[in-house]
């Protein structure tokens, strides 16, 4: 029956064994990732086509998904990055003028296996306990091949998420107001972050996430931005080594999420696995310089280690009000400063755009 | 920093009597503020003239002042008390207005007290028009582009500018007489001709059109320190043209891209930031449906009803973080105490949703304008949580008490469809019903949607709605159609009933927690509502914190309606805070967001849900309470007595039969025979002929009523079959599964009792004496305390009576007696075994913590065990006299006349040594503008003619000037009373009206035999009355009273303020 976007029936596995039943949405078939929740109210689409959540299976905590539609316009990237879709109910009659169609079409064509009918709360809470674990979903008969899906779902990790997700080659993206140039290096970046530069006279040139020092400084940029990304920050070795190198060229440096947790991991600070990360658009950020909170946006798992920051070249600037957990650094030797909080937003809060703002004024001052 | 140093000392002010639009909302706000100034050891003062109130209780302050709200009274007390601050945002309009006056006045400056919340600048600069404008204008936000033109060529000028269509406002006709939307050049010509003929200085407002727009709204909160927030975001159901709180909202809004959302959000940022306001704030949006394109409608620098309807859906104590904040704190330093470890410096995130629905009185008004526009009408309204908007919607229409437990409203049923889409060309209170029986009729929901402008997407879920409807009465009812009803939000009898078959299983409900973080933080705060999965949060949380206490259920009163307001919340948070002190787990089920018992801290556990019989059996099988108390929430928790004693459930104090013995009219009738006391002869009926036939037998006049009903609900005294005929076609209109009863009326003297009985002994806190006498409803007399005219013999009948019944009838807590004192004898009237309207103010007035008495009766304790004799309690040194208040200028076509039916939506009360001093307290309070010069227009019934000669003579000698119609005025100049002759409405000009339009009339005294019809003349003229703002007596009795009053020839500042925490 087509009432109630009744369809066939979908399996969700996690890591610990439990089989949670809901309804298909989306593509068929299985796909095992990290199972995340993200309690942001709106900006599914922004949530949908995020690379950072590559490798992922995003739980969305809001009941109602799919209500304005989708539209392309609000992408952040040319596609789906995420690896499965679990809602509790989808929408089938999306309502809002700039709609091309409904999440589940979406999803379907990006061939992103969903599951509706979930009990996205308890789901959450289960997470909220244990940790991030790992899951499937699966539209296939789950009991008969479960202890078989389990073992790859404990063997699972997301790995070369950063490089998988980068572009490839340069490209050279030009503002209506060129005064400054930009490279923005792609760690799996979103494009309000491009859009944010443009809109404030940059020419953004994105580089893949490999770029050397080298091939930065025959570009001559003014600024250069570290984009946001998936996975683990410490396993881009190679970015990593590249970025320490990048940070000695004397340009002003703004890094957002990954992009400021391989600035840390260049300047000898670590990382840590957060038990459940953070990600939604109502985290309060403390601006210890403005002695000001801030609501912002948030996507990771991983967080620089406060006491790891070493403080004769860099300080620990923001820090998240509820865990203190970091949330930005800048660095004392170089002109840079970066954030593990988004502030271009799309989707959230649109309250600490002013970064960007500051940026601008660093290659000024240059 | 932390808490102001330089702040000791703080006057609350509170925001006076219940009236449409300003409600139990700010009861909630002002509680939850002097909760918050106690909490950091500061002294509060407060001022209301509300006594029902929750904030007037001695645990709120440390003085309470029960004073009329005018400035005079609020200077002597900041004179005799000496605050050094006061709070100005948390009491309404009503609060903000008098402390920005007396901010303005300069008197507060001379008297070193500071202002708290908001100073008169961003007041100003919220609530001027042009002041508005400007500043919105300054930081790029739209407002709605108006201009005022006195030509049609600058109108039509101006409509090229901003574009087509526009509004035309004409300035100063009563109603927007002459005013219209224009979408062309052509129609805005004829309009704005019309309007500048009409408007008395050849004006017009034009303004862009922007009906059809999506409403929206955000609560803001910011502190000193420019942190700032957004609570909540909230979607109108209706478009740009309903007042808000006449809409059904849900929230969060659902039909924004995060494009549109951050857009506005950031608004509301901006707009608070550039207001500098400290605390909250409400931000109301009009949004473009398809475009990017918005506008500002209206900033409220202040907590309000969205804001308490804000946090109640979200968990986030609005009104308490205010508070806070105004003392010196910033939302860095304020933990959120849902999950006790975050702080207030976050934004919400819901995993549900939630849906408000507006109560409105047209049930009781029958020949109220129904429409619905900028004028706010509802007087009350419910919130229900659920996982999907059916389920909200589902829970919200069950709660609203209109006797039905689906979107089909039986009237509709027999409309056409062409007249339901008539319908819904103008928005009234049932458009959400008209809308829905459309869509069943196969109406699109494009067409829908073009008619009446309301988004797509909640058509859609209604659609949804009608199918699950249709799937259910097709075809066998399996257990997946079940289960999916189940989840849309169907009761059991609902599905039943729709498919015509019997469930094939039945599924609880399950409990989950609202957390203001959809679950990302571990919650301490036990706030449930229910839904339909497998995991019960609210058993885990039962478990998981067991003290092994007993658990006690109280049953909220449900939404704000005539005849059930406030009082009965007082009630219930009193039998919490009771039940604590005894040891017990006190779990609360209500389903009002205005409320104190609706805070998730009032009780140990709080369930949001309906109050039916199904709603309730999934909490209590989820509690599984030692007992429940259903006494306090007026009748929607009595009505659920019967079925939770079927289901085995322990009901504390009284008991189900003895509801019942007390409800039903034979079984009544027994009672009283047995014990020998009298009452008006009456019948039940249940048709028409016999209501005829009863009313016959009785002889007219006769009083009717349904039975099971609260604050006179359709009740009416028939003077001939004429007006029985109409009566019973309006009761048999919606649902009637109870009879009607049908009393000899006899007007005498009415008095009330509310008692406290543990089975064997009784006391009577005070007797109260009604001005008005029988015939008005109680509610709307004004009510004496202790009771001045009553010989000593009546006074020993009563509580005689009173005894006799409360022991007869079992009550074990509170019973509420109503007597009629007729001919020196006294009979009674009616008998609610429960509390009652006058229970806080009888509480307050005479110290005697009724409900918390009654409470600790239940279980076990007797009068005697506390410390009181059985029987009348001795009077104490003050009168108090309760005034009722109404909301007529809200509420066109509504006759003003006093009747049996109550009118009132709330009251204020005066304290003072005399009668008189607390009735001029009383009357200044219930905002009497007590002039001691001018006009007085008489028009009384025949019967009246005589009494009023001795009133009109008062009048006369105070140096009035008296105007009256033919026959009164024939009867008060043969009485030697010098008095003007006027024409009637239906006369030639100069008539009446013309008289109330002069100015020249500063009292009306109507009295008449019929009313109700807004046709009649007598209704004309005292709905004119209404609208100039003239004083209006429609009872002899009030009339007198005042007279008297005005005779003393004393004011308010000749009366001494009463702090009655010394009483």
């Amino acid at each position: 029956m087509a009432l109630f976007n009744k369809s066939e029936k979908a399996y969700l596995l996690l890591a610990d064994g439990t089989v949670l039943e809901g309804q298909s949405f989306g593509a068929k078939g299985t796909v095992i990732g990290e199972v995340v929740f993200t309690t942001g109210m709106t900006g599914y689409q922004e949530t949908l086509t995020d690379p950072s959540y590559y490798g992922q299976i995003v739980v969305q905590t809001f009941p109602l998904i799919g209500n304005y539609g989708v539209n392309r316009e609000d992408f952040e990237s040319k596609k789906s990055y995420v690896s499965g879709y679990i809602v509790r109910e989808w929408c089938n009659t999306p309502s809002n003028f700039r709609s091309e169609g409904n999440v589940n079409d979406f999803i379907a064509e990006q061939n992103i296996i969903g599951i509706h009918s979930i009990d996205t709360r308890s789901l959450t809470r289960k997470i909220r306990e244990y940790g991030v674990m790992n899951g499937a979903i699966t539209t296939e008969d789950v009991y008969s091949k479960k202890e078989e899906l389990l073992k790859q779902i404990r063997e699972y990790t997301i790995r070369d998420a950063v490089h998988t997700v980068s572009v490839t080659e340069a490209n050279e993206y030009k503002s209506e107001n060129s005064k400054y140039r930009v490279v923005l290096i792609d760690l799996g970046y979103k494009r309000n972050i491009r859009q944010e530069l443009l809109k404030r006279g940059c020419d953004v040139i994105v580089v893949p996430d490999r770029t050397t020092a080298e091939e930065i400084k025959k570009i001559n940029p003014d600024g250069i931005m570290l984009s946001n990304g998936p996975g683990d920050p410490a396993e881009n070795t190679e970015v990593i080594k590249n970025v320490a190198e990048i940070s000695k060229l004397g340009i002003p440096i703004f890094g957002i999420c990954m992009g400021h947790q391989i600035m840390a991991l260049a300047h000898g600070a670590k990382t840590e696995k957060l038990k459940y990360g953070h990600r939604g658009a109502n985290q309060p950020v403390i601006d210890l310089k403005l002695d000001k909170t801030f609501v912002t946006s948030q996507n990771h798992g991983y967080a620089v280690v406060n006491d790891s920051v070493d403080t004769s070249i860099a300080e620990v600037s923001h820090i998240n009000a509820n865990d203190k957990t970091c949330e930005g650094v800048r660095y004392k030797n170089a002109k840079a400063f970066t954030v593990q909080f988004h502030p271009e937003a799309h989707g959230g809060p649109l309250d600490t755009a002013y970064l960007f703002d500051e940026f601008i004024k660093l290659m000024e001052e240059k | 920093m932390p808490l102001r140093k330089d702040i000791k000392k703080v006057l609350v002010i509170g925001s006076g009597p219940i009236v449409i639009g300003q409600a139990a909302e700010f009861d909630y706000a002002g509680t939850q503020a002097c909760r918050a100034l106690k909490q950091e050891g500061l002294e509060v003062i407060l001022v209301n003239s509300n006594p029902a109130t929750i904030m007037t209780d001695k645990a709120m302050a440390d003085k309470i002042y029960i004073e009329p709200l005018t400035l005079d009274v609020l200077k002597r007390i900041i004179q005799i008390e000496k605050p050094d601050s006061l709070l100005s945002t948390l009491g309404g309009q009503t609060g903000l207005t008098l402390s920005m006056q007396l901010a303005e006045e300069g008197f507060l400056e001379a008297n070193n007290v500071k202002l708290l919340g908001a100073d008169p600048e961003t007041i100003h600069k919220a609530e001027d028009r042009q002041a508005f404008k400007d500043t919105m204008e300054k930081i790029g936000e739209p407002c709605i582009p108006s201009k005022v033109v006195e030509t049609i060529e600058d109108s039509v000028a101006f409509a090229e500018e901003i574009g087509y269509p526009v509004i035309v406002r004409p300035a100063f006709t009563l109603g927007g007489t002459g005013g219209g939307i224009a979408n062309d050049e052509a129609e805005l010509r004829d309009i704005a001709k019309n309007g500048l003929r009409l408007s008395p200085i050849t004006q017009i407002l034009v303004e862009k059109c922007i009906s059809g727009w999506k409403e929206i709204e955000f609560e803001v909160i910011r502190d000193r320190k420019d942190n700032c927030i957004t609570v909540c975001s909230m979607e109108n159901f209706d478009p740009v043209g309903v007042h808000t709180g006449d809409s059904i909202v849900i929230a969060p809004a659902v039909t924004l891209t995060d494009r549109e959302y951050q857009m506005l959000r950031t608004a509301a940022i901006n707009i608070i930031s550039e207001l500098k306001v400290e605390g909250g704030c409400n931000c109301q949006f009009a949004l473009h449906p398809t475009s990017f394109e918005y506008s500002v409608i209206e900033v409220n620098p202040r907590v309000s009803r969205s804001s308490a309807l804000a946090s109640k859906a979200t968990g986030y104590p609005i009104a308490k973080v205010a508070a806070k904040i105004a003392i010196g704190y910033t939302l860095d330093e304020i933990i959120n105490q849902v999950t006790g470890k975050t702080y207030a410096c976050f934004e919400p995130a819901l995993d549900y949703v939630v849906v408000k629905f507006p109560k409105w009185a047209f049930d009781k008004f029958v020949y109220a304008k129904r429409t619905l526009g900028t004028q706010m009408k509802a007087t009350g309204e419910v919130m229900a949580i659920g996982t999907s908007f059916e389920q909200a919607m589902m829970k919200a229409v069950r709660s609203i008490e209109l006797g039905i437990d689906s979107m089909n409203l039986k009237k509709l049923e027999s409309l056409s469809t062409e007249e339901i889409l008539e319908k819904l060309k103008t928005v009234d209170d049932e458009r959400s019903f008209q809308v829905y029986e459309a869509l069943k009729r196969g109406i699109s929901v494009e067409q829908l949607h073009e008619i009446t402008m309301i988004d797509c997407w909640f058509l859609n879920k209604l659609l949804n709605m009608v199918n699950l409807e249709k799937w259910l009465a097709e075809g066998e009812l399996t257990e997946e159609k079940y289960l999916t009803a189940k989840n849309y939000g169907y009761l059991d009898s609902t599905i039943e009933r729709m498919s015509g078959q019997k469930c094939p299983m039945h599924k609880s409900a399950v409990f989950k927690m609202v957390d203001t973080c959809a679950g990302e933080f571990k919650a301490e705060t036990p706030y449930f509502y229910s839904t339909f999965d497998e995991e019960n949060e609210a058993k885990q949380f039962i478990e998981r914190t067991d003290t092994g206490k007993k658990k006690v259920i109280v049953f909220g009163s449900g939404p704000i309606r005539i005849g059930q307001g406030i009082e009965f919340d007082y009630c219930s948070v009193h039998c919490v805070w009771t039940l604590k002190e005894l040891g017990y787990e006190a779990v609360i089920c209500n389903n009002n967001p205005e409320t104190v018992s609706t805070d998730f801290d009032t009780g140990d556990r709080l369930y949001f849900d309906p109050l039916t019989k199904e709603d309730v059996e999934a909490i209590i099988e989820t509690e599984q309470p030692y007992g429940v108390v259903v006494q306090f929430g007026g009748q929607t928790a009595i009505k659920l007595t019967k079925h939770l004693s079927d289901m085995g459930v322990r009901i504390l104090g009284t008991q189900a039969d003895s509801i019942d013995a007390a409800e039903d009219r034979e079984r009544f009738d027994e009672i009283l025979e047995k014990c020998g006391i009298p009452r008006p002869q009456g019948h039940t009926v249940m048709t028409t002929e016999e209501a005829v036939a009863a009313a016959e037998d009785l002889g007219y006049p006769v009083l009717m009523r349904p039975s099971y009903v609260l604050g006179g609900q359709n009740m009416i005294i028939a003077h001939s079959e004429k007006d029985i005929v109409e009566y019973m076609g309006i009761i048999t209109r919606t649902m009637i599964e109870n009879p009607v009863l049908i009393d000899k009326y006899m007007m005498g003297t009415e008095v009330e009792v509310d008692a406290i009985c543990d089975g064997k002994d009784f006391l009577i806190p005070g007797i109260m004496e009604h001005i008005e006498r029988a015939g008005v409803h109680s509610g709307d007399s004004i009510s004496v305390y202790p009771a001045q005219t009553l010989s000593k013999k009546i006074r020993e009948t009563i509580i005689d009576y009173t005894r006799k019944l409360a022991l007869e009838l079992k009550v074990v807590g509170l019973v509420n007696i109503q007597y009629v004192v007729y001919n020196n004898e006294v009979y009674v009237i009616e008998v609610n075994p429960r509390s009652s309207r006058t229970v806080p103010y009888i509480s307050k007035v005479t110290g005697i913590p009724m409900v918390d008495i009654a409470t600790k009766l239940m279980f076990g304790a007797t009068l005697k065990e506390l410390g009181y004799e059985s029987g009348l309690y001795p009077e104490g040194e003050y009168v108090a006299v309760k005034v009722p208040v109404f909301s007529f200028e809200k509420l066109h076509d509504v006759d003003t006349m006093l009747g049996p039916e109550m009118k009132s939506t709330g009251e204020c009360l005066g304290i003072a040594k005399n009668f008189e001093d607390a009735l001029l307290k009383g009357l200044v309070a219930a905002g009497f503008d007590l002039k001691k010069e001018g006009g007085v227009f008489i028009t009384v019934r025949d019967t009246d003619k005589q009494e009023v000669i001795a009133i009109a003579d008062k009048f006369s000698q105070m140096g009035f000037e008296l105007y009256a119609t033919a026959g009164t005025a024939g009867v008060l100049n043969r009485n030697m009373i010098a008095t003007n002759q006027v024409n009637r409405v239906s006369e030639a000009e100069p008539n009446v009206m013309n008289l109330l339009e002069s100015g020249k009339i500063h009292y009306v005294i109507s009295t008449s035999e019929k009313g109700r019809l807004p046709a009649r003349d007598s209704v004309k003229m005292r709905r004119k009355s209404v609208e100039r703002s003239i004083c209006s007596l429609t009872a002899i009795d009030t009339a007198r009273a005042l007279s008297n009053v005005l005779m003393t020839n004393r004011t308010i500042a000749d009366v001494e303020l009463v702090d009655i925490t010394k009483i």
